[in-house]
């Protein structure tokens, strides 16, 4: 009851002071509004980024390899050792599938980019997948019309085709798709299926591609010069490490490589697309925490020096108030509260910009970020330390004046 | 015996110089006594005064008040006695020039914890007396100076202290508004309160009953007044 009525007191003494001196206090709080506003902001990004990060990549199975030429993540300009590896084929694909014990499931992928035409209508640009029927398996993706490719029309190089749904949309607004004819870089494909919508992968629009049997595809545009991907479905996710152990060795054989010689191709896996996020949202945390605890810092001193001051502007009113009874602790309660509520202003300013700064940015770029309760929780937790830590220094200061020097002191 | 002061001393440095603004002071005082504290300047009244009213600390002797020794206690102790047994009447007022004249009579109220509806009537019941009830939401700087003198009286009473000390309570104001003020005190002696005041005009020691007269940090006379036994 008591300690309520000295916080009560102190706030109201702090909140008069504050008042007495707008534009002091406001500019004491720069550094504070600037910390916050950065720690919030980038944390508002990060979050943002995780979020829309897990959406995608769940597009990759967890328990999906994929065989390559090219490592996904390069690191420098190793782009020219890579390049001149053999390029993977139909055939290695066969005989992964053959060998492997731990592959549910093994598609081999081929990609381009081609118009697809309809009568009038056409999309530019679109990407061409050949491949065999167990990619729905390896990709999941499902058809909403029709069928995707069966085991017939991959074995017997059928010109059919699978159109992913804005593809679709594009070329047959008014009418039924299935069974028409388009025209995809100039050969006839017929429709068989169209799949249902799968959103958009880091900016690449899923729903604009287009399968094929990939011998169709081959005898289309050509297989000499392509290299092709192996998608390969693990039994299950735990088996990942050991399928990735198996199919290197497979690997090896297909291709010949001496004991000592280096691997010729890429295993690549989700897990490498999220080390590489980490890093990525790693640098942002140390930018946040850096340009954070800076500012902080900064701020914390300029709220410790305008609280000196403010002990030496009002050491007649500490003298008063120690006269007629107050205890060290009251004066020191009364400081602290002072420089915390200081450095709420701070803190209040400076969720009020993230917040404005995370809804321009979610507005004005692809980026998402998202600021939700717990800025609350992190404000709440900047004022009391930052206060604590930077207010103790005058607040002691002021709680031991002596009464009697301090009613004398003009 | 409401304050028993026995050889108290008080020394102040200065770099290596030592001034003796007390030397040995002894001197009792009983309850609803009215004193009179006289002197050259420079004498050792505020020292005094200072030291009855446990703002300072006196560097030898003892202080006992009701019974208490004083003279060692810590500033948080002291800040207690300050608050309950003391009002300090000051020459300049000495009231916070932010806070009304009610809050600044609720102030001794706060530090002891008095919960705000009970501080609010005890406020105004202290302001009353001292003639100011009409006068309460103003500020010091709306005020004159008898009429801020008056609050400063009002805060010294609102806590029903043992004592009330008033180091020239009357310095700052003109003549006629100094009686005004010593009218208040003679009506709060009469209504048993203890009194001490620091004067330099005979005409407003007249009042006590009793003078003390300072020189030099000593006692050089202590004596009932004219008209009084
Ligand atoms: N804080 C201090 N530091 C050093 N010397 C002091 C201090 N306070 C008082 N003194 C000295 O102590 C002596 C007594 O001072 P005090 O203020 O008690 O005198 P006073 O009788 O109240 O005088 P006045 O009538 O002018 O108010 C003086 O010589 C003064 O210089
Ligand atoms: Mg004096």
């Amino acid at each position: 009851m008591k300690l309520l009525i000295y916080v009560w007191e102190g706030v109201k003494i702090a909140y008069e002071a504050l008042r007495s001196y707008k534009l002091r206090s406001v500019l004491t709080t720069l550094g504070i509004v600037i910390g916050v506003t950065t720690v919030i902001t980038i944390v508002a990004l990060i979050q943002g980024l995780n979020k829309a990060f897990t959406s995608q990549i769940s597009a990759l199975g967890s328990d999906i390899l994929y065989i390559d030429k090219f490592p996904w993540m390069m690191e420098g300009n190793t782009f020219w050792v890579y390049r001149n590896r053999k390029n993977i084929t139909l055939r290695d694909a066969e005989r992964v599938a053959e060998l492997s014990t731990l592959a549910e499931a093994v598609a081999p992928t081929l990609m381009t980019r081609r118009p697809i035409k309809y009568q009038e209508n056409q999309v530019e640009g679109a990407i061409i997948v050949g491949t065999t029927e167990l990619y729905l398996v390896t990709s999941n993706v499902v058809p909403e019309f029709g069928r995707f490719l069966t085991a017939n029309d991959v074995s017997h190089h059928r010109p059919v085709v699978v159109l992913g749904s804005e593809v679709a949309e594009k070329l047959f607004p008014h009418s039924d798709p299935l069974g028409k004819r388009v025209t995809i870089g100039g050969y006839k494909f017929r429709v068989i299926g169209i799949q249902e919508k799968r959103g958009s992968f880091f900016g690449n629009n899923l729903d604009t591609y287009a399968y094929l049997p990939i011998g169709a595809f081959q005898a289309r545009f050509g297989a000499q010069f392509r290299s092709v991907e192996i998608e390969i479905k693990v039994q299950s996710p735990e088996l990942l490490d050991e399928a990735e152990l198996e199919l290197t060795g497979i690997m090896r054989r297909i291709r010949g490589l001496s004991g000592n010689a280096e691997n010729d191709f890429a295993i690549n896996k989700q897990d490498m697309l999220q080390d590489t996020y980490q890093r990525l949202t790693g640098t942002l945390w140390a930018v946040a925490i850096g340009v954070g605890a800076i500012s902080l810092l900064v701020g914390g001193i300029g709220i410790m020096n305008i609280l000196l001051v403010s002990v030496t502007e009002r050491t007649r009113e500490i003298g008063i108030r120690k006269a007629i009874g107050a205890q060290r602790s009251d004066i020191l309660l009364q400081f602290l509260i002072e420089s915390m509520m200081i450095c709420a202003l701070g803190v209040f300013i400076g969720i009020a910009l993230a917040v404005a700064l995370a809804k321009g940015i979610a507005a004005a770029t692809p980026l998402p970020a998202s600021i939700t309760w717990w800025v609350a929780f992190l404000g709440l937790g900047f004022v009391v330390t930052i206060g604590l830590f930077f207010g103790i220094y005058p607040a002691g200061k002021a709680a031991r004046l002596n009464p009697i020097e301090a009613l004398r002191y003009e | 015996m409401l304050i028993q002061l026995q050889d108290i001393s008080k020394n102040y440095q200065i770099g290596t110089v030592s001034v003796t603004a007390l030397k040995s002071i002894h001197m009792t005082i009983e309850r609803n006594e009215y004193v009179a504290i006289m002197g050259p300047s420079g004498s050792g009244k505020s020292t005094l005064m200072n030291i009855l009213g446990c703002l300072d600390t006196p560097s030898g002797g003892s202080y006992l008040l009701n019974n208490t020794n004083v003279s060692d206690m810590n500033d948080d102790q002291l800040a207690e006695i300050r608050n309950r047994e003391i009002g300090f009447v000051f020459q300049t007022f000495n009231l916070l020039p932010r806070a009304n004249a009610l809050h600044n009579v609720e102030l001794p109220l706060i530090y002891n914890g008095t919960p705000a509806s009970k501080r609010r009537s005890q406020a105004m019941e202290a302001l009353e007396k001292v003639g100011l009830g009409d006068r309460v939401h103003h500020k010091p700087s709306e005020l004159s100076g008898g009429q801020r003198q008056r609050v400063a009286i009002a805060r010294a009473l609102v806590n029903n202290p043992s004592i009330i000390l008033a180091d020239e309570p009357t310095g700052n104001l003109d003549s006629k508004t100094g009686d005004e003020i010593m009218e208040i005190f003679e009506t709060l002696h009469e209504a048993g309160n203890t009194i001490i005041l620091v004067t330099h005009e005979e005409y407003i020691a007249e009042h006590s009953d009793r003078i003390v007269r300072l020189r030099d940090g000593l006692i050089e006379r202590d004596e009932a007044t004219n008209g009084h036994v």
